[in-house]
């Protein structure tokens, strides 16, 4: 069993300056610099049309690039087309191939890459273990409910020890509960065997559950890299605040700067924030919808905002208002369905003293 | 730019294919046949004597003796790649040495062939240049095919190793290929002819003789506008064509409203009209058209009984070419239009319902405009249908010329003017391509069918009453008259004489598929089995090929982007606009002389075929692959196969119904072909349609009809093979698109 256990062998990704056109008019992926260390999971994140899969693709080798280089494991693979790279994909369809039992999808790149019957028999049904599908290589893709097809998939790309493993929205043909499971098991193989994976969804809780980095893109362009912690906490742009998770984007002024310290006025209440790097002036502050308190009973403390409710709606776990303010309309969520505020109740609006983040300006 | 890792891989790619290629050209240099064998492509008379007697020898035997020493020079290009073969070297040395060596074979290999003929030196200048040669050579045999292969696939993995579609190069060899034979045995025939039709008797190349037999009266004429005499063959054409095609759109649109939008329970049953053309050899109804008015017909006769007239000819000509085209090529308008009808969005029809619209209303301002285009469409086919139509004309036409016999009579009759065939047949040519343009360009971007994606609920909404009841019976007239048609056509092989005796007999059948038994075993006797062996033998190599050559195609057009690929695909449709009789002139002009010497073989038979039919492989194979997700080839390719594994393991099991039914149409297609085949036909290969029609010009009814009903039925048994095989749902829709060609 020894020999037929998957040994990784990741690699890096490198994008430098890599820009993908569709005839003259159409910019997929522009100037785009990036990179995935060895055995790192990323997510590209962003709306639909980012250019997030065509950038999965020409890691793939299934576009290739107009312009820039593509190193993988340090070389350059910028021509190099698909057959010949070290790269496996799972793809949203999961694209198994219909003709062929379950042991003959995983065996395909094994042959294909030239290794004989048995050890491809082998390693296809180590790699079958490995996903808990021990047992069903006889079976037609299509005996398979969506969650173990996907896992034929996932199996059928990892028995190759790729440098890197490719998934494009792996989780979207799969119902809500589902989703949770594999994308558990996924992670978990990742990290046991330490792949190298790129990851492409537009589903932020998803990119969050899983990467160790996300790569944000917004109109075929990079917005932002970070960890899943600092791409929430720290949002660079109004648009990446507002992506993932939501988040209310009010205009404030800075009164002042003091080492990094910012002195922030929204209305009659001030806030202690980190200035990062901004000036005195006006500025936008982005808080997320549950560091939002609201209280009907304190209306007339100084420190607070003064709003009323303009829409209450009960969806279970919490509840959703729409608080009127003069800074406009805020959108709070409150853990305490218990009790719901009444629509038209005046209430003071506070905030918490963590969550609130000030936004660099939009470049 | 230190991307050598890639250039390595390629490359070492690349090598394995040249390396088998270098082996098969060294078979064909120093192993096969350099010349092609009198006997047929498929004896092996020539291992009798081989290798040192000329006619069989390879080209090294022939070169090692002193003849042929032209052929030397092959050997350069030939053995060019070992320079690269078996070392490290540059991706672009690479690509270079092979591209030369694929380029100058090709090039000396045809530029000889070309130079010299059967009568040695074939331009003047060339005898001027090197004085009189005194030897010969035939057409291009075994090796000479071999090794021209071996210079394409040269030249295409050289130009695969430069980078092109990714450096594949199983792409780039299927391009390289398809752009080969369709250049060879569709562009450069059709390219023979003009130039034939520009030259003199003499072969002295002359504008103003071109004008002058391309502006002749008996083309052109408009005589019969003025005074009692015919116009001239064109206009007889074109009138005749524009008459049939939009009766049988009509008729068409009748039909398909019935099948669909009647409630008429057996609507679909309507559906099995659509395989009728498909299985009937193109004269046939012609034949039932003449036992029905002819001089001696059924109806004829007991009209002239009634009203106690003389019996006439009157179906000769004009009326009886138009019954006969119309009953032949309803059932193809009917394919499209059902489609189209079926193709408007029942929502769309709802939705002008729920907007108070009464049913007539709707059909008025809704359902007419969009499947107007279809309409269009359907004219335009039944115009090519009618433009490129042999059989019907041939058996028919009486006074009335038509070009497509008109071209046949200019070549096989005591005219022999290969001259003026070449002129009529650019003519109908003309015709053909600007409906197959208007076709394309106009239609092609206008499509109305709506189509969402969604599964479209609802049921279509039934005809307005006033065109149900003209529909109805216009429809079952028609169902009559086809019916009656075919029954005569049954009834006609049992009869003795038709017009003066009437008793039932087999005689026919007897005469022509007699079985006996003799000392040697089983004896066919029949009349017509050598056609019939000759005509299944030649379809069922065919078939394959074709399906093979248009599966190709398909998967270039469908799966693969490069540049020109808009002129690729015009390129390999354009057969369908090429009538049959065009493609016999052609081919009679191009393939009768060295290097490409083929008439009076099996081969071209097959080729006629390979390319006629190619639309109908190239149509399947589309309708079946787009419905292939992508992502399978793609998930096979980052799984590290490359695209000719892809296409192996992958898409060619998955397309299994369009391979099937791609062969077995062009199986039956190739049986039932007339047109082309009547000018390629030899004594040794003759088709069961061409003996049919000689039958009918010695008023050998009974036979030929006896004939024909046995091949409508073995067809009609290959195709309920199939849809056993297949099942009715895969076929319906490779079935609607085959019968698109024209005969």
């Amino acid at each position: 069993m020894n020999q037929s256990e998957l040994k990784t062998r990741a690699a890096s990704v490198e994008f430098q300056s890599v820009t993908k056109r569709y005839g003259t008019e159409v910019t997929a992926v522009d100037n785009v610099s990036l990179k995935v260390d060895a055995g790192e999971l990323v997510t590209l994140l962003g709306p639909s049309g980012c250019g997030k899969t065509t950038t999965l693709r020409m890691i793939a080798g299934l576009e290739m690039a107009s312009e820039g280089r593509i190193l993988i494991g340090g070389s350059d693979v910028t021509r190099l087309p698909a057959t010949d790279r070290d790269v496996s994909m799972v793809f949203q369809s999961y694209a198994l191939f219909p003709h062929m039992t379950v042991l003959e999808n995983v065996c395909y790149g094994l042959r294909a890459s030239g290794k004989n019957k048995k050890q491809s028999i082998e390693r296809a049904e180590y790699g079958l273990d490995l996903v808990g599908l021990a047992g069903y290589g006889s079976r037609l893709p299509s005996e398979l409910s969506g969650g173990q097809q996907q896992r034929v998939a996932v199996a059928r790309a990892l028995v190759l020890e790729p440098q890197v493993l490719l998934f494009d929205e792996p989780l979207s043909n799969l119902d809500a509960k589902l989703r949770r499971q594999v994308r558990d098991d996924i992670r978990e193989i990742q990290q046991r065997l330490s792949l190298t994976v790129v990851y492409v969804t537009h589903d932020q809780e998803e990119a969050l559950a899983v990467s160790d980095r996300i790569i944000v893109m917004k109109n075929a362009m990079i917005a932002q890299v970070g960890s899943p912690r600092e791409l929430y906490e720290q949002p660079a742009s109004e648009f990446v605040a507002d992506f993932i998770g939501e988040a209310n984007i009010i205009d404030v002024d800075i009164t002042a700067v003091n080492q990094g310290n910012a002195t922030v006025q929204v209305g009659e209440v001030m806030l202690n924030l980190d200035s990062r790097g901004l000036e005195p002036g006006s500025a936008k502050l982005a808080v997320r919808p549950n560091r939002i308190f609201i209280d009907s009973r304190n209306t007339a403390n100084a420190a607070v905002l003064p709003g009323v409710v303009e829409k209450a709606t009960y969806v279970g776990d919490r509840i959703e208002y729409k608080i009127g303010t003069e800074q406009g309309v805020l959108f709070c969520t409150s853990e305490t369905t218990d009790r719901q505020v009444a629509e038209l109740t005046e209430v003071a609006v506070s905030f918490d003293v963590t969550g609130p983040v000030l936004l660099p300006e939009d470049t | 730019m230190s991307s050598t890792e890639s250039e390595v891989l390629s490359t070492r790619r690349g090598s394995r294919v040249v390396l088998l290629w270098l082996l098969i050209g060294l078979l064909g240099y120093f192993v096969f046949p350099w010349y092609i064998l009198e006997d047929g492509f498929f004896s092996f008379e020539w291992l009798d004597g081989y290798p040192f007697d000329t006619d069989y020898a390879p080209a090294a035997f022939l070169v090692f003796q002193g003849e042929k020493i032209w052929l030397t020079p092959l050997i350069l290009p030939l053995l060019l790649p070992l320079v690269v073969l078996f070392r490290q070297s540059s991706r672009r040395f690479f690509s270079t040495i092979l591209i030369i060596a694929g380029a100058s074979g090709v090039f000396y290999l045809f530029a000889q062939g070309f130079a010299i003929g059967i009568r040695g030196f074939n331009a003047e200048w060339l005898q001027a240049l090197f004085g009189e040669l005194g030897d010969r050579q035939f057409g291009f045999g075994y090796g000479a095919v071999l090794l021209a292969c071996t210079f394409l696939f040269y030249l295409t993995t050289g130009i695969a190793s430069r980078g092109y579609i990714n450096g594949d190069v199983f792409v780039v060899g299927a391009i390289g290929f398809i752009i080969s034979i369709v250049a060879l045995f569709i562009f450069f025939p059709i390219a023979q002819m003009l130039s034939s039709a520009l030259r003199d008797n003499e072969g002295v190349y002359s504008l103003s003789i071109f004008i002058a037999k391309f502006s002749e009266n008996k083309i052109w004429g408009l005589a019969c506008l003025t005074e009692n005499r015919g116009c001239g063959v064109a206009w007889n054409s074109l009138f005749l064509a524009i008459v049939v095609g939009a009766a049988t759109t009509l008729l068409g649109l009748v039909f398909a409203l019935v099948a669909t939008r009647s409630g008429f329970r057996y609507g679909n049953w309507l559906r099995a009209l659509t395989v009728l053309p498909i299985i009937t050899p193109p004269f046939v109804i012609g034949l039932a058209i003449i036992l029905l008015f002819g001089l001696s017909g059924t109806v004829t006769q007991w009209v002239a009984g009634v009203l106690d007239l003389q019996p006439t000819r009157w179906v000769y000509g004009l009326p009886g070419i138009m019954i006969a085209q119309m009953l032949s090529f309803t059932p193809i308008a009917f394919l499209v239009l059902i489609g189209v009808v079926e193709g408007v969005s029942p929502s769309m029809e709802e939705a002008s319902q729920t907007l108070r619209a009464s049913r007539w209303y709707t059909f008025k301002t809704v359902t007419f405009p969009l499947i107007r285009p279809g309409l269009a469409n359907a004219f335009l086919l039944g115009f090519i249908e009618s433009m490129a139509d042999f059989g019907n004309p041939l058996v028919l036409g009486g006074n009335y010329d038509v070009l497509s016999t008109e071209i046949f009579f200019a070549i096989v009759g005591a005219q022999n003017d290969q001259g003026r065939a070449a002129v009529l047949a650019i003519v109908l040519l003309l015709f053909t391509l600007t409906a197959f343009y208007a076709q394309r360009r106009w239609l092609g971007k206008k499509s109305y069918i709506t189509k969402t994606g969604k599964g479209d609920g609802g049921s279509h909404s039934l005809m307005p009453k006033r065109i149900m009841w003209p529909c109805y019976t216009i429809a079952s007239v028609w169902v009559v008259f086809t019916v009656t048609v075919y029954g005569m056509i049954i009834y006609g092989g049992f009869v003795e004489t038709w017009g003066l005796n009437h008793t039932l007999t087999f005689k026919h059948y007897i005469t022509t598929f007699a079985v006996g038994i003799n000392e040697f075993g089983i004896h066919f006797k029949g009349t017509a089995w050598d056609s019939f062996f000759t005509t299944l033998k030649i379809a069922a190599t065919a078939a394959p090929l074709t399906a093979i050559v248009g599966l190709i195609t398909a998967y270039l057009l469908v799966r693969q982007q490069f540049h020109g690929k808009d002129w690729f695909e015009f390129g390999t449709m354009l057969s369908f606009a090429i009538p049959g009789t065009v493609v016999g002139v052609s081919y009679i002009l191009a393939f009768n002389v060295p290097p490409l010497e083929l008439t009076g073989t099996g081969i071209i038979l097959i080729i006629s075929f390979v390319f006629r039919n190619m639309p109908v492989g190239v149509r399947a194979g589309i309708a079946s692959m787009s419905q292939l997700d992508k992502s399978l080839d793609e998930a096979s390719l980052t799984l590290g196969a490359n695209t000719w594994r892809t296409f192996r393991k992958v898409i060619l099991p998955l397309m299994r119904p369009a391979i099937l039914a791609a062969l077995v149409f062009s199986f039956v297609r190739a049986m039932t072909a007339i047109s082309a085949v009547i000018f390629l036909v030899s004594a040794e290969y003759n088709m069961a349609t061409s003996y049919i029609i000689g039958r009918v010009e010695n008023n050998d009814y009974g036979i030929a009809i006896a004939y024909s009903t046995t091949l409508i039925f073995v067809m009609l048994t290959a195709i309920l093979l199939f849809q056993l095989l297949v099942g009715r749902n895969q076929t319906s829709r490779p079935f609607t698109q085959s019968r698109t060609n024209v005969g």
